[in-house]
């Protein structure tokens, strides 16, 4: 190990647990430290790694159902009043029973769009502080387009940039749940904006279309041609827009 | 700050608990290493917690507390039982350091497939608390609160289950190298 800093203070300041004191002086030796930046970068890529692998099980519609009579079930009654009880209850049973599933289906979902958007929040991130964040080098859509084929399993259209701020850095191959697809970088006034695109499967289907802000990224997402693009960066919401509205619009 | 000093409505027991359910049921699963187990685990969790709910004290840490349900619920039962024989050993568990150089375990890392059989193979306590942090993302206090350990060992206990997890993959990488 090149430096004294601890690997267990480390990881606290990965986990966001350092005091912001201790925190502070730590990043500005890890400016300083290659030792530090390097190990710093594997322990990140761990740490996805394992949120992304920990993610594995999914329970059945059995079980959801069952949890949901056990939640929404009323206290047991006397045995006089308990048949009165069913007949006067049992209409509003069944409508609590399915307000159940459906904040049950509601919340999943919400969780379900988090669990995305960090996930790509994370390789937009991940990806900038690579040395290496494209695999295709270019400012032109003719070079970065192709490069693409028989390296992800669909084709898609870049738009001329040519009168906009934006610039095309390039690109690389990504995988969002273990599907591979597109992962393009764009750049307006020296900040980045990742660009995504996927084959519209279950993972992804069900987005409402629109924007969001998620780990104080802005993020545009919709779906064409059976392809969904998801777009995340630092800017304003504004600049997000203007290129999601290139995209759309190239042919 | 008010705290309420009344057990909570039990509308507001489905407000919290169920947002939950996907994560208590992976968790379970990751716990017992078995979906009947793990199926049987999360309802024995909701029918404990629903129970239980007009002890929780308001302004407390909900998702500690169905977390801690869960995971005492598993250590009663009869794998949970088995695993505690880790659990005492913990501290006699001796982790090699690799000689593992950033750019090999990134290439390595990539791999979910083979993360996930190195997840299986750490003792529980290991695997239990990389899941909390990573995964669930919660706080050293929280993850204190679930395990019923002071934060300062989540600290250390972090650290050694993922030096542990380094280690396995390490091994993989060794034996994935070897084999070719």
């Amino acid at each position: 190990m090149a430096c004294d800093v601890g690997r267990e203070k480390l990881d606290a300041y990965l986990d966001g647990e350092l005091p912001s004191t201790d925190a502070a002086a730590l990043s500005a030796h890890m400016r300083g430290c290659n030792s530090c930046a390097l190990d710093a970068l594997e322990r990140v890529q761990m740490k996805r790694a394992v949120a992304t692998a920990g993610r594995r099980h999914e329970p059945s519609a059995e079980l959801r159902a069952k949890i949901s009579r056990t939640i929404a079930a009323k206290p047991q009654s006397s045995r006089a009043t308990r048949r009165w009880f069913w007949i006067l209850a049992a209409p509003a049973l069944l409508v609590l029973v399915l307000s159940v599933a459906v904040n049950f289906y509601v919340s999943r979902e919400t969780a379900r769009r988090q669990r995305i958007y960090s996930e790509l929040a994370d390789l937009h991130v991940a990806t900038l502080a690579s040395a290496t964040p494209v695999d295709v080098v270019s400012t032109d859509r003719h070079t970065v387009k192709p490069w693409f084929q028989g390296r992800i399993p669909f084709t898609f259209n870049l738009p001329e940039l040519q009168g906009t701020d934006f610039t095309l850095v390039g690109g690389r191959v990504t995988y969002l749940a273990q599907t591979p697809g597109a992962h393009l970088i764009y750049q307006i006034r020296k900040h980045e904006i990742s660009v995504f695109i996927f084959q519209d499967r279950a993972e992804t289907q069900n987005f409402a279309a629109g924007s969001a802000n998620a780990l104080s990224f802005n993020i545009d997402t919709w779906t064409q041609n059976g392809l969904r693009y998801f777009l995340i960066g630092d800017v304003g919401l504004p600049d997000i827009q203007s290129l999601s509205k290139l995209l759309q619009d190239a042919k | 700050m008010e705290v309420l000093d009344r057990p909570l409505p039990r509308a507001t027991f489905e407000d919290l608990a169920l947002p939950l359910f996907d994560q208590l049921y992976n968790f379970a699963c990751w716990l017992t290493e078995d979906t009947t187990e793990a199926e049987d685990l999360v309802q024995e969790t909701y029918v404990k917690a629903l129970r239980g709910f007009s002890s929780f004290q308001a302004g407390t840490n909900f998702r500690a507390w169905i977390y801690r349900i869960l995971r005492n619920s598993f250590l009663s039962s009869r794998t949970g039982l088995k695993t505690m024989v880790s659990f005492d050993e913990e501290d006699s568990v001796v982790i090699e350091s690799p000689e593992t150089s950033p750019e090999s375990a990134l290439m390595e890392l990539a791999d979910r497939e083979r993360v996930q059989q190195a997840l299986e193979e750490l003792p529980v306590h290991f695997r239990e608390i990389l899941l909390l942090c990573e995964v669930e993302e919660m706080s050293y206090q929280e993850i204190a609160e679930t395990l019923s350990i002071a934060p300062g060992t989540v600290m250390s206990r972090l650290f050694r289950a993922r030096k542990a997890l380094r280690v396995l993959l390490e091994k993989k990488l060794q034996g994935k190298t070897h084999g070719m």
